[in-house]
């Protein structure tokens, strides 16, 4: 009873902090002390949204591809290496700084490139979003792998088992919780990445719109779809929570 | 028939001889303590037993086969239960069989027919974390079992227990042992365990660690929970003080 009472008032203080800001917000530009062409008032932002709704969802529906494609095969490629790498420890020490170098390339910085490369389609975008997220998922199930109880194992392996059986069996579960913290990282720069792709070159997508609507000073469709693309990130982290729950049912009955 | 022969073992690490040339035997059944203080060499002989350590000399045989080095013969149990987290205690439990190639729900079944027996009814669905340390180390019991209903080696289990569950757990096991006649090699450094649990004691002393001494205790199985109150009881402790 008394941890409900506490869940909804652990609620009510950032909704009101909301809440507060938007008012602000609202008396700052409704009134015309910031002049509305700089700073459109949320009620303009929400008209906007409403009278843009199908072309965002239409730009949306692109942008969503493009990141639910770029995540799974990020998914996959993490997956792949962590398994290798935690096999063989010389491919560990071998490609694991190379690994963190590719970290390092600032996403704007390749974008260009690969368009250049792979043209205006989906390719690129989904190879800039494999490259930002696949790194996340790899560390963390390598972690993962790496923190299997050694105790586990011996007895495993006392009882016969291989080493595909001990991964499944032990190292695999072990890395699961690891790996949907970074997956909640990975899927919000899905999404960013997906983004800025369009942006730098693209015929559709929520980044494309954005280009759009910028050039044309319409800032108040400008908030719109930045909004869009906040929930979209949240509804995606969201999403993994889910998935996690589903996946990890001994988590539950704690 | 289940016996166990370990002869001559010496293991080596880092230029130190852990143990030096020991030698023990289990017959079929039979209740074996191994006696001795902490690092001495206890669990380096239970791994070359179970074949995860190579000794530097000496060998391992069950039932007259050599499995020197060869896991998949017997297996251990901890002071630490080892339950997996993440599968229920039926899974867990069913864990050996799933190695060795079984199906799922014929292991989950074979499982399961043992719960009653080893007073684990009631905990098939649950996680370890929902189960006190007494049955957690019930089902670590039942998977050994499981793995192999022959040869049991039994590190320290009940160790990490309070002082309460742990002579509770004494009257399940001694229960239990009379029911499923287990040959079991069993790790501890509490003498008045070795004493109450074994048919017979091995004294492990000294640097390198050496067999010193066999005690035989003569007491019958299955014996009372009150054993340790009786005089006869406090003769063996006397004569391994001694001898310790």
């Amino acid at each position: 009873m008394k941890r409900k009472s506490q869940n909804t008032t652990s609620k009510v203080w950032p909704t009101l902090a909301i809440c507060i800001l938007l008012a602000v917000w609202q008396f700052v530009s409704g009134t015309g002390i910031v002049a509305k062409y700089l700073l459109p008032s949320p009620i303009d932002v929400i008209k906007a949204f409403v009278s843009e709704f199908p072309i965002l969802m239409e730009n949306a529906k692109v942008t969503l591809l493009e990141a639910f494609v770029g995540l799974g095969v990020g998914i996959l490629v993490g997956f792949v290496i962590a398994v290798i790498m935690d096999r063989f420890d010389r491919l560990y020490q071998a490609f694991y700084p190379l690994i963190v170098l590719t970290q390092t390339i600032p996403t704007v910085a390749i974008a260009p490139l690969l368009v250049l490369w792979f043209g205006y389609e989906m390719l690129p975008k989904v190879i800039l979003i494999v490259l930002t997220t696949f790194f996340p998922i790899t560390v963390s199930l390598l972690n993962g792998f790496r923190a299997a109880d050694k105790d586990t194992m011996n007895l495993m392996r006392s009882m016969g088992a291989s080493k595909m059986q001990i991964f499944w069996y032990v190292k695999f579960p072990e890395s699961l919780e690891q790996f949907f913290s970074s997956l909640r990282i990975s899927a919000s720069y899905a999404v960013i990445g997906a983004v800025i792709s369009e942006w730098l070159g693209g015929y559709h997508g929520l980044g494309v719109y954005m280009t759009r609507v910028k050039k044309s000073f319409s800032f108040d469709k400008m908030f719109a779809v930045i909004f869009l693309i906040s929930a979209i990130s949240l509804l995606l982290m969201w999403g993994v929570d889910v998935l996690q729950k589903k996946c990890m049912p001994w988590k539950e009955k704690k | 028939m289940a016996e166990l022969k370990v002869t001559d073992v010496t293991v080596v690490y880092d230029d130190k001889t852990i143990i030096e040339d020991v030698s023990l035997e289990l017959h079929e059944g039979e209740l074996v303590s191994l006696l001795g203080a902490s690092g001495g060499g206890k669990t380096t002989l239970f791994n070359v037993i179970s074949g995860l350590q190579e000794p530097e000399n000496g060998t391992v045989a069950l039932n007259g086969e050599d499995i020197t080095g060869h896991p998949g013969h017997v297996s251990y149990m901890l002071q630490k239960d080892l339950l997996l987290p993440y599968r229920t205690i039926e899974d867990n439990v069913a864990l050996p069989l799933l190695i060795k190639g079984e199906k799922k729900e014929t292991a989950r079944e074979k499982a399961r027919a043992h719960f009653t027996e080893f007073g684990l009814e009631g905990t098939e669905k649950k996680y370890p974390h929902q189960l006190s340390g007494g049955m957690r180390q019930r089902a670590a019991l039942l998977r050994t079992y499981m793995f192999s209903n022959e040869i049991a080696l039994l590190d320290e289990p009940f160790s990490s227990l309070d002082t309460m569950t742990k002579s509770e757990m004494h009257r399940w096991y001694l229960d239990v042992m009379d029911k499923i006649k287990m040959s079991t090699l069993f790790i501890t450094h509490d003498i008045d365990e070795a004493i109450l649990l074994s048919d017979r004691i091995y004294l492990l002393t000294g640097a390198p660690g050496k067999i010193t001494e066999e005690i035989v205790i003569e007491e019958p199985k299955p014996r009372k929970p009150d054993f340790n109150l009786t005089e006869e009881f406090m003769n063996y402790k006397k004569k391994i003080l001694s001898l310790l």
